[in-house]
């Protein structure tokens, strides 16, 4: 079988300035992150024929979409030959494989993919909304339709916390993973924020100030939270043949994972313990010789803590099940570790820039752009996966 | 029951009335395929089994099997039964026939998954929303 997502390249990464509540005006943000991955990869705005996002244009759910695809094609005066918007995909990272499907099949050279958010200023003082009362207001006469709402939002679970409380509850009971394990994943993320500038929370976290964080909903606390802010990213997908040429030597797509084979529901998965990163995960090896043991940097969705440790068992990082005892104390996560996992503090200490922070921290990282927080050895391979419950999306990159 | 929390009610229609407001005639109603036998939960035009369209409303037993739950605490909305129980329950007629649900009639720290539940009812206008208590409450 011929692996079409080959012929694709990461070319460039930028952001925008990345706060708690910045204030600013969401497109110039996204903006800002688009024009810095052009100048990257060495383009201009001329070169980009492409355009690609995730979740696209969105008005009732202030803070999640800061520009669609038609607000940045005019903005930019781009000339498309191919584009592309919208949330019903593979997770987040979706609109970056499809970026990688457009140019391999022709339609396009060189695609901007930009993921922007604003949640920090949306979202006031810090309190955290959830998921379908700040898009319906939470109001007597709203009503819920449709899944996921009609389905969770009449039982008091407000926000995807409550979700996947659900799924780490169940791995605590058949694996006996605990909160001290579990602390593991949010810990590391927060060593490694302390060396990134560009992070939201880079204090000192210690276990003791886990294990005595106010809960949010069982077994998960404060930290195992990521934080809503404000800020954007974007990467430069690129034909290989357009690549070679070009500021950064590529990175070239080695493999994607885009399935999903159990049902599309937060409460309906079959197996409560994993979710739909166990599909894509398994198809990405399914894709390629390497394995898990070739993979010198994984930046891998934390949204909340636990789809972290869901997200290594399913890359085989560790058996399933293990996920617990793998992270517990953060020695094989760590950035001199087995596995050096999401290096730039991840979105519980660098900001929920909701995905695509996993795959600018991959490219950055196996460019030796990562300053202070650059893991030793010149990683060659990196792996960037995103989503929760039955989200999911992957991509293999390689220097190789 | 204690006093009833605020909830956000689902939009009533005529293909899940007869989940949201079963309880009415206090029954826990799925959506069953005829050749089939299957239930089909969230209520679909078909089958997922045999493809077929003959569903038919039945009533279950509603008794069910904590499979998973977590223990919210966060405000999202004022209440004065925090921390409270969400659960998903899988009905005993069929595996995989679950549903998102609170427990109730119950101290939140004692559910636990396989605990053993039945079907309440909370009325809130047109709408009964299908909760769970312990089977011996
Ligand atoms: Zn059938």
């Amino acid at each position: 079988m011929e692996r079409m997502e080959r012929r694709a390249a990461l070319t460039g990464a930028g952001q925008s300035e990345v706060g708690r509540r910045l204030g600013r005006d969401p497109l110039e943000l996204t903006l800002d992150a688009c024009l810095a991955a052009i100048e990257d990869a060495g383009l201009t705005t001329r070169d980009i024929d492409g355009l690609s996002t995730y979740p696209g244009a969105m008005g009732g759910n202030p803070g999640f979409s800061g520009a669609g695809v038609t607000e940045v094609h005019d903005a930019l005066r781009l000339e498309l030959e191919w584009f592309s918007g919208g949330m019903e995909r593979s997770g987040q990272l979706g609109a970056v494989v499809d970026a990688c499907l457009a140019v391999a099949c022709g339609l396009a050279r060189h695609v901007l993919c930009f993921r922007s958010v604003w949640e920090g200023s949306a979202q006031g003082k810090g309190s955290r909304a959830g998921i379908g009362l700040s898009g319906g207001g939470g109001g007597g006469s709203f009503r819920a339709s449709g899944p996921p709402m009609e389905w969770t939002l009449p039982f008091r679970a407000y926000s995807a916390v409550n979700w996947i409380g659900m799924f780490a509850q169940r791995h605590f009971h058949e694996y006996g993973t605990t909160r001290e394990q579990l602390a593991g994943i949010a810990l590391n993320a927060r060593r490694n924020a302390a060396l990134n500038p560009a992070a939201i929370y880079r204090e000192p976290l210690s276990l003791d100030d886990y294990m005595s964080a106010r809960m949010i909903s069982t077994p998960l606390c404060l930290y195992d939270c990521d934080v809503p802010c404000d800020g954007a990213t974007a990467v430069i997908v690129s034909h290989v043949d357009a690549a070679r040429d070009l500021r950064k030597p590529p990175l070239r797509v080695e493999a994607v994972g885009t399935a999903l084979r159990g049902r599309p529901s937060w409460d309906q998965f079959d197996d409560l313990t994993t979710m739909a990163c166990r599909d894509a995960a398994r198809m990405l090896w399914e894709r390629t010789d390497l394995g898990p043991g070739d993979v010198d940097v994984a930046q891998l969705y934390d949204g909340f803590s636990f789809i972290a440790l869901s997200w290594l068992e399913s890359l085989g990082f560790c058996g399933k099940g293990e996920g617990g005892a793998f992270v517990e104390g953060g020695g094989r996560i760590a950035r001199d570790g087995e596995i050096p996992l999401n290096t730039h503090g991840g979105q519980l200490s660098g900001g929920r820039l909701h995905g695509y922070g996993f795959i600018h921290e991959a490219c950055v990282q196996l460019w030796g752009e990562a300053g202070a927080r650059q893991v030793a050895g010149d990683p060659e391979v990196a792996v960037a996966g995103a989503g929760g419950g039955p989200l999911a999306g992957c991509l293999l990159l390689t220097r190789l | 029951m204690a006093e009833k929390p605020f909830r956000i009610l689902p939009r009533v229609t005529g293909e899940n009335e007869h989940f949201w407001c079963g309880g009415r005639e206090g029954e826990l109603r799925f959506l069953r395929c005829q050749p089939c036998g299957t239930y089909v939960h969230p209520p679909a035009p078909l089958c997922p089994d045999c493809l077929g369209k003959d569903l038919q409303v039945e009533a279950v037993s509603g008794r069910a099997s904590v499979l998973t739950f977590t223990l919210n605490h966060h405000p999202w909305v004022p209440a004065a039964d925090h921390p409270y129980a969400i659960a998903i329950v899988e009905i005993d007629e069929q595996p995989g026939l679950r549903l998102m649900t609170n427990i109730v009639g119950c101290p939140a720290e004692s559910v636990h998954v396989g605990m053993r539940v039945r079907a309440v009812f909370e009325e809130h206008e047109d709408v009964f929303v299908p909760l769970f208590t312990p089977e011996g409450a």
